[in-house]
């Protein structure tokens, strides 16, 4: 997870030696001055060096003078070959406001400022009789729409090179500029300075740069870098002769040679230019073609890794299939025949089985792969764990298969699936079909608004159909609706004017819903084909609407905290009052809100003290429902205060992220949590949802809010300012913790709500949380698996590296936080009953 | 008995179902230019506009419409006008829903409000003229087990397939694949027309196939 911001300048002189970046102690002087990524990376190669911290993004003035005020010294002495610059401040301008902000302007000036000087120091240094010097001005990104980076959009990818040297010829106006590929800077930087190309490197050389060299001398770069390749090529590919650069690399070689022979007897003529043309083409062309294929080859794949893991899933996939009657039944106890397949000589002949094959595999494969250097215990360890698995997925199997012990299951299945259950399925397992296409993984938001608009329809056509049904006859709709509550007592002859009223909120509740989601909709415009659209985020955050976007982020934290606060004791619910407070004074201090009374919003600092404030109480309130949790598990079993304690856990992990959100995103959590409460409160009990169906509805409205939160399939819409909220500094484990809690909070924040609601209702239906485990557990191993098989098999798609493996790690880092909700959720089961999950 | 009224739904739907075609040929000899995609909305408007007549006209003729305990004109005028007034309705609500799906609110509001108005004519125009102006009865029988006659089946199953189809032909919007039937709201307009005129072929072939089981409760 690196991450390299800003935009670097590099100064090289040419002088003979090393390559610019080449090992350390080789007598080659360098100097770096910028982001401190460089420095931890290459940690001896500098000279002399200064890093700036890169990771607090809020400072843009900070890291750029850290830079320049080193540059007055350093250009007036001779004793460096090498001068690195990297300016972090335009990227974090981007990241704090986007390319349209008011503050890239002054900056651009600024770097400017500093091009001129560096350039017209090295310009006297010249005349003094040095060797020309080579400025070299790259980004090492862009940017896109929305400020950040790390996609593969144009903006993104496309960068300006300018090469500034008094070796060049002057050229008179602006031309259309070439375009080169990045890996080409390295071969042209190392060939002007005299240096050895590394020998992994698959770019060819600038022409252009060597224009103003001599003929031979450009040949002889074209033939240094075509042979460099050549090498690679060989030693990369088995049928390398048959390669058309490596052939035409030969033609070239040999032409070449008689160019040589003609030159040194001193021709003079039209042929020998002709001929040396020629040569030049024909390098060229080699160059284009070996380049090419070495690219193509760098994707190589550990199929055996591969194809291992994707066995291990599936077996754990198929366990979880099978066993899904007796996990839904009304004990939600699943019996593995463990001991009986773990003893059977079946298990141990394929035990046997694959460490044979992994020997063999191993040993005759000539590339290394990621299983085989793995240390033998593990690999071990692999191995029982699958043949295990298998012997007990194969011994479920011949129980489920064996006539006449087909279980009483289907007399529950029988009840025929409602409109609602037909929704649910089709919903998920049409998601798990879309993520088959690239187009449908980039705009994956626009899925899950999709199915979760025709979920609220179908829960308001519900609602309707019960409460508001042409009534047949008198009696007719009491029997019907009894019918479905003869299961509890529940309170159906309440006075009619309370359930009138109800009635109506019922109908309510869905199309507040919708409306929340269109706003919510329209709050982050993300994924890749309607990004650019304006939407209210981008209006919030203009310079000019900041008293809106004050007003917006304090009402959304009185909603919030008016919505937390029921449930809560009376100490939390102060802490929580006092935490929010302290979430908005926070924000104020890093300058992102107005306070009332604060009338110069100059001083910008960085709410270090704001911020562990809130933390404090984000602690003392977890604190306090984790001690409830044990005192109603441990000392009285009372699931009062066991509700009471989770609820609190569950306003913690709100008032974090408060603390975490950007302020425009403060109105999603609020939103979030108005749904919540009322479809808890209207919705799920009131018309009866099981279990399945509520964790299939909590689930669909997490991937929502995932994406309402500004979200993507892409890695650059992570939000990694979230992991310096009270931080001096990186220190990597809060960091990259609070980075993933504020990223998933949507899904988070909706498995949390769902433990708390089951576990409310399970005096009602006991084994209501170990339903609705199992449904999370599916419901997240299936789309995971499916991809994983999809993305194995279309491992050669042109979008593989820009589309489908950023996702694959969003999967991954989805299923670690689904596991760990799971781990929660069987944490608080197993105090009720003592069933056992797997 | 059922067996007749089966009939009677077939050749029903086979004019339904012709007027949709003659509706997508008709205005070829008087618009200029006309294609489907190019003047997206004279063909909606068109097609809309006949299914609209052709259901109203067919369902009155055939004499299939809700009891009514008055005979006198200015009942009739009344319901006539309620009517009319619930279409509107119709039409408002279903494009508060394609809004709600995503549609832009302000821009292209007009396309928007098209969909809306062929969604209606495709269900609301056949509701209004089987069951009346008596939202409580629509609610019964949209939704399950709720058909008190063969008609009311049919309704079910051709506004069911009309939806499902505008829900299905929201699915290709998002593809990259620049195709001229991939802009709003066409893939919709004729997703919703293609699942009509596939509930029109359903409807009747499902009602013969069940008919031995489909027992409706006299009224
Ligand atoms: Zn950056
Ligand atoms: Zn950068």
């Amino acid at each position: 997870w690196l991450h390299r911001r800003g935009d670097e300048s590099e100064l090289a002189r040419p002088a003979g030696g090393q390559p610019p970046l080449a090992g350390p102690g080789s007598g080659k002087r360098i100097i770096f001055y910028g982001d401190d990524t460089w420095v931890r990376l290459f940690p001896k190669l500098f000279m002399e060096h200064d890093g700036t911290t890169s990771f607090f993004v809020s400072d843009y003035t900070e890291v750029d003078n850290n830079v320049t005020r080193h540059l007055d010294g350093t250009l007036k002495r001779e004793d460096w070959d090498v001068l690195i610059l990297h300016y972090l401040g335009l990227d974090h301008i981007g990241h704090l406001s986007g390319p349209h902000s008011s503050l890239v302007g002054p900056k651009l000036l600024e770097m400017d400022d500093v091009l001129k000087k560096i350039h017209s120091s090295l310009v006297s240094r010249e005349t003094e009789g040095s060797l020309p010097s080579l400025l070299v001005l790259c980004g090492d990104h862009g940017m896109s729409e929305t400020g950040s980076h790390g996609g593969s959009s144009e903006p993104e990818t496309n960068t300006p090179l300018v090469l500034i040297s008094s070796a060049f010829k002057r050229k008179v106006g602006m031309e259309k500029p070439a375009v080169v590929e990045q890996v080409d800077v390295l071969p042209t930087l190392a060939l002007g300075l005299g240096l050895p190309i590394s020998q992994n490197s698959v770019g060819r050389l600038i022409q252009p740069v060597f224009q103003e060299t001599s003929l031979r001398d450009q040949l002889r770069f074209l033939h240094l870098n075509s042979f460099q390749l050549s090498c690679l090529l060989r030693d990369s590919t088995p049928a390398f002769q048959k390669e058309e650069g490596y052939e035409q690399f030969h033609m070239a070689e040999k032409t070449h040679g008689n160019w040589m022979k003609l030159y040194l007897e001193g021709n003079a003529s039209e042929v020998l230019s002709s001929i040396g043309k020629k040569v030049l083409k024909q390098y060229m062309e080699a160059l284009k073609a070996m380049s090419s294929s070495l690219s193509k080859q760098l994707g190589k794949y550990d199929l055996y890794s591969m194809i291992v893991g994707m066995i291990l899933l599936l077996q754990v996939l198929l366990l979880l299939l099978l066993v899904m009657p007796e996990a839904l039944s009304g004990s939600a106890e699943v019996e593995l025949p463990l001991a009986a397949s773990l003893l059977s000589l079946p298990f141990f002949l394929l035990c046997l089985l694959c460490s044979s094959a992994h020997v063999l595999v191993c040993t005759s494969a000539h590339s290394s792969c990621y299983l085989c250097d793995l240390p033998w215990g593990v690999v071990l360890a692999a191995i029982v764990f699958s043949s295990g698995l298998l012997c007990v997925l194969l011994s479920l199997l011949g129980q489920k298969l064996a006539p006449g012990a087909r279980p009483s299951a289907k007399s529950s299945s029988d009840a025929g699936l409602s409109e609602l259950d037909v929704l649910l399925v089709v919903g998920t397992l049409g998601y798990v079909v879309s993520l088959a296409s690239s187009s449908f993984i980039e705009e994956e938001h626009q899925t899950w608004y999709f199915l979760l608009n025709t979920l609220c329809l179908a829960v308001f056509q519900d609602v309707c159909r019960k409460y508001f049904r042409e009534r047949r006859g008198p009696g007719d709709d009491a029997s019907y609706l009894s019918s479905r509550e003869d299961s509890s007592p529940s309170p159906a002859p309440v006075a009619e004017l309370g359930v009138g009223s109800r009635k109506w909120l019922k109908l309510a509740t869905p199309l507040l819903t919708l409306v929340c989601c269109r706003l919510l909709r329209s709050l982050n415009q993300t994924g890749v084909q309607w990004a650019h659209l304006p939407d209210l985020s981008h209006w919030l955050n203009s310079w000019d609407h900041k008293a809106e976007l004050s007003l917006l982020a304090a009402a959304s934290l009185v909603l919030i905290f008016v919505l937390v606060q029921r449930r809560c004791s009376l100490v939390s619910k102060m802490a929580l009052g006092l935490g929010l407070l302290g979430v908005y004074s926070y924000r104020a201090a890093v300058g992102n809100v107005l306070f009332p009374w604060q009338t110069n919003s100059t001083d910008i600092s960085k709410g270090t003290v704001e911020a562990r404030f809130v933390y404090i109480f984000v602690l003392g309130i977890l604190f306090t429902g984790a001690k409830d949790l044990l005192r109603s598990q441990v000392i009285v079993t009372d699931s009062r205060l066991k509700s009471r304690g989770l609820w609190e856990v569950y306003s913690g992990m709100v008032l974090l992220c408060a603390l975490l959100f950007r302020p425009h995103n403060l109105p999603v959590l609020a939103c979030s949590l108005l749904i919540q409460t009322a479809m808890a409160q209207l919705i799920w009990k009131e018309l009866q949802y099981d279990a399945a169906q509520t964790t299939i509805m909590h689930y669909w409205f997490g991937q929502a809010f995932f994406y309402f939160q500004g979200n993507s399939n892409n890695i650059a819409t992570i939000d990694i300012s979230a992991g310096f909220v009270g931080l001096e500094s990186y220190v990597e484990i809060p960091a990259v913790f609070l980075t993933a809690f504020s990223t998933y909070a949507g899904p988070l924040l909706w498995a949390c709500h769902l433990v708390c609601f089951l576990s409310s209702a399970q005096d009602r239906c006991p084994a209501s949380v170990g339903h609705g485990c199992y449904c999370f557990a599916l419901l997240r191993s299936i789309p995971t698996v499916a991809y994983i098989v999809l993305v194995t098999a279309l491992r050669y798609h042109l979008f593989i590296w820009s589309v489908f493996s950023p996702k694959l790690l969003y999967e991954a880092t989805h299923t670690l936080v689904t596991t760990a909700v799971c781990v929660f959720f069987t944490a608080m089961d197993q105090s009720h009953t003592a069933s056992s999950r797997f | 008995m059922r067996d007749l009224e089966i009939k009677g739904m077939v050749s029903a739907h086979a004019i339904i179902a012709s007027s949709i075609f003659i509706a997508t040929v008709m205005p070829l000899f008087f618009v200029e230019k006309f294609s489907v995609y190019g003047t997206h909305m004279v063909w909606l408007y068109s097609v809309s506009g006949s299914v609209a007549v052709v259901n109203i006209t067919i369902f009155w003729l055939l004499g299939i419409s809700p009891p009514t305990k008055k005979h006198t004109l200015g009942y009739k005028v009344s319901r006539l006008l309620r009517s009319c007034l619930y279409f509107i309705l119709s039409c408002l609500l279903f494009h508060a829903v394609v809004v709600l799906y995503g549609a832009p609110l302000l821009e292209s509001a007009l396309e928007t409000f098209s969909l809306a108005v062929l969604l209606s004519s495709l269900t609301t125009v056949r509701c209004l003229c089987v069951l009346g102006p008596n939202v409580p009865a629509w609610i019964r029988v949209l939704s399950r087990d709720g058909a008190m006659s063969v008609w009311d089946t049919s309704l079910q199953i051709t506004t069911a397939c009309s939806v499902i189809g505008a829900w299905l032909g929201a699915f290709p919007i998002p593809l990259d694949w620049d195709r001229p039937w991939q802009v709003w709201p066409i893939s919709c307009s004729l997703g919703a027309t293609f699942g009509y005129l596939t509930g029109l072929v359903i409807a009747p072939t499902w009602i013969h196939w069940h008919r031995k089981q489909l027992t409706y409760k006299s009224k």
